[in-house]
């Protein structure tokens, strides 16, 4: 017998399956296909202007930054001022994200780069797919548009997310996904990112900037 | 087998950590941060507590149907490109896993924190086979360092303080500026993320556990706070999973359920920094992403604890909050215990895995507080779990003899009521007339292991029985 069949007679017999499996069949099927909603906090349910200020009390509240622009036009210049109040040089990275490269990045000095990181960026910058306001967390998918390691390798991580696409609770954003990619399926890989990296390790002393981005800065375009 | 387990020990191993000064002091910071973190958290949440319950009725679900989960998340695997490695054991853990890494000629593996790879001893399997694990959570790589096991399922170099740091890192680092200043601990993590990120670069195989798998989409998630655990799966080419078989969860809403509670109950939280869901390899056009996307599900003694009167352990989730409130750990830390899993939940877990002959102090080492319960996100019954292995101890006579006697001398009482009073009272009365001057006694026979810390106080008043009778049952 395999180690998968014996590990499976092992789990059927300690629970006593017996030959009535179709009830049991049945509700693990429902269950996966519907995908109940368990309770959704209150504070995850609100819409328009108070949505958007728990999103942004939240991501503050984790110790990222965050910046609200009016209209996509506005995000180059937006990121360009934060760089400069920050001191940090004026080049980024990006993936391929459409929203991004449809930016005028030209009208500032901003000296951009594409594709993934190979740990040598400072800064870089990806779309979040979606924003979560019960705890100021950016949801990003993977994909050329926004490369995982654009997340994880530079210093800074700037993220940009359209405020259309700030929802109230993460069930709100499995939704959206399964329109987007399909029931059942997922991108190589879902980021949740809420605030900069930290470790409590060393005494218990909160420190940013452990493994990922010492700092987390937020474009919310409205 | 797994690692060598110091559990039957666990008297001395307690009575070495009372000693210890440096423990005592590190372990303050147990009892001082986590505690108040998660009661804030929790309290800026009006639905945790509906959330706890809901968690708890997700995991009793899944368990319930494990087998169907499991063929369901199986299928889903493999249809995203990933392969499922099936382990009865912890050897056949390491087996495994092994393989697929000299198959692919790795000479660095990296590893993110993961408790499983603690139960299977895995990095001695690594380093037998000729290749190198690192491990990339700073706490599990300080550990790493000093070739000890984690003493907190969730904060693994907590039994530290900086100064032992920072001189392992001295002795350690020796291609770095030996006059280099380390005082501040914010120095200590920079130079560990400095020396990890060449090790994250160079890896050839990732190695992470998981928080949860999905049956619905056939993902494995994992929560840090560090971002280490994805530098280790996204870099190299290979990822490998390794995950128990309880981790199973339905759905994309289940999983986030537990995740409300899962950060709140651990560090006080609202939600970790890095929640990861991955779905097999890297997909067409990707730029990054590992090529090949593995998971060895270990069993381990898990499917014969289904059906018994310890499946509820397997709701567990390992946030760490049983150990964070528990004066027992708070006062000897988590090495005492012995084997991989400490607190409350290791006193329940461990003698299901490696044994209650071996294992058999743990469930006695509480005094059934309450504490650990009362916390846990998924509300194991903890207590009672620990009082049923005494009761296993008790029956497979594992149970030391001067405990079995007197048990049976308490037992001839018990069972006569009339003679346990007048006894009782005989005692009390004897008790108080000697103690009488003092107040306390210095030392009782028979109570050594009470009166050789601390002084024992004098009866007054009467026995507990004339008190209940005189109160009218507490209720007047």
């Amino acid at each position: 017998m395999s180690a998968r069949d014996e590990i499976f007679a092992s789990v059927r017999r300690s629970l006593g399956v017996n030959g009535h499996e179709m009830p049991r069949r049945e509700a693990v099927r429902e269950r996966i296909a519907k995908a109940p909603r368990g309770i959704v906090p209150e504070r995850g349910q609100l819409s328009g202007e108070a949505l958007l200020t728990l999103f942004e009390e939240q991501a503050l509240s984790t110790l990222a930054t965050i910046d609200r622009v009016k209209g996509r036009d506005k995000v180059p210049d937006a990121i360009a001022d934060y760089l400069r109040r920050s001191n940090l040089p004026a080049r980024l990275r990006m993936g391929a994200d459409e929203r991004l490269a449809a930016m005028p990045w030209d009208k500032t000095a901003l000296e951009i780069s594409h594709g993934k990181s190979d740990g040598s960026d400072l800064i870089a910058v990806n779309h979040a797919f979606a924003g979560v306001a019960e705890t100021g967390t950016l949801i990003i998918t993977s994909g050329p548009d926004n490369p995982s390691t654009l997340n994880f390798l530079p210093d800074y991580a700037i993220v940009v997310v359209d405020a259309k696409d700030v929802r109230g609770a993460y069930e709100d954003v499995w939704q959206r996904l399964r329109e987007r990619d399909g029931k059942g399926h997922m991108p190589r890989t879902v980021n949740w990112i809420t605030g900069p990296s930290r470790s409590g390790d060393i005494e218990q002393k909160l420190l940013l900037g452990a493994h990922g981005p010492r700092s987390v800065h937020i474009v919310l375009v409205e | 087998m797994t690692a060598h387990p110091t559990s039957p020990y666990f008297k001395d191993n307690a009575h070495e950590a009372l000693q210890d000064e440096q423990l005592q002091k590190a372990l303050s910071n147990v009892r001082q941060g986590f505690i108040d973190k998660r009661a804030a958290v929790a309290a800026k949440l009006p639905e945790f507590e509906a959330l706890r319950d809901s968690a708890r009725d997700i995991k009793n679900h899944t368990l319930a149907n494990l087998d169907l989960y499991l063929e369901a998340w199986e299928n889903k695997v493999t249809d995203s490109g990933g392969h499922v490695h099936w382990a009865r054991t912890a050897e056949e853990a390491r087996q495994a896993i092994v393989d697929i890494c000299r198959k692919a000629g790795a000479k660095t593996v990296t590893k993110g924190k993961s408790m499983i790879s603690e139960e299977i001893n895995l990095n001695a399997a690594i380093e037998a086979a000729g290749m190198t694990p690192v491990e990339t959570d700073l706490g599990e790589y300080i550990i790493q360092l000093r070739n000890e096991a984690p003493s907190h399922i969730i904060a693994p170099a907590v039994h530290l303080n900086a100064t032992q740091v920072e001189s392992d890192f001295r002795r350690v680092h020796t291609h770095l500026d030996p006059n280099r200043d380390l005082s501040e601990p914010v120095q200590l993590l920079t130079e560990a993320r400095q020396v990890l990120r060449e090790k994250f670069l160079a890896a050839d195989v990732g190695i992470t556990g998981a928080n949860f798998l999905i049956a619905e989409t056939g993902t494995s998630v994992i929560v840090t706070n560090e971002g280490n655990g994805d530098l280790t799966q996204i870099l190299p080419k290979i990822h490998i999973v390794v995950a128990s078989l309880e981790k199973l969860v339905p759905t994309l809403d289940d999983v986030s359920q537990i995740l409300r509670v899962l950060a709140r109950s651990a560090t006080g939280q609202e939600m970790s920094v890095y929640t990861t869901f991955s779905t097999g390899p890297r997909r067409p056009g990707d730029v990054d992403g590992p090529e090949e996307y593995h998971v060895v599900v270990l069993d381990n003694g898990r499917s014969a604890m289904l059906g018994t009167s310890f499946q509820d352990m397997l709701r567990c989730i390992r946030c760490g909050a049983c150990m964070n409130h528990c004066p027992v750990y708070h006062a000897v830390g988590g090495h005492a215990y012995g084997w991989v899993y400490p607190g409350p939940m290791g006193a329940v877990l461990s003698p299901s895995l490696i044994g209650v002959d071996k294992a058999g102090h743990l469930p006695n080492a509480s005094t059934f507080c309450g504490r650990c319960e009362s916390v846990c996100p998924v509300r194991i019954p903890l207590p009672k779990m620990m009082r049923h292995w005494r009761e296993q101890e008790f029956e497979r006579h594992l149970t030391p003899a001067t405990v079995r006697s007197g048990l049976g001398l308490w037992a001839f009482f018990a069972k006569r009521p009339a003679l346990y009073q007048f006894a009782s009272n005989l005692g009390m009365k004897a008790m108080a007339w000697f103690g009488r001057d003092k107040g306390k006694f210095k030392s009782l026979p028979f109570a050594g292991g009470w009166t050789d810390y601390r002084d024992f106080p004098a009866p007054q008043g009467g026995t507990f029985q004339e008190q209940w009778k005189a109160r009218k049952g507490g209720r007047a």
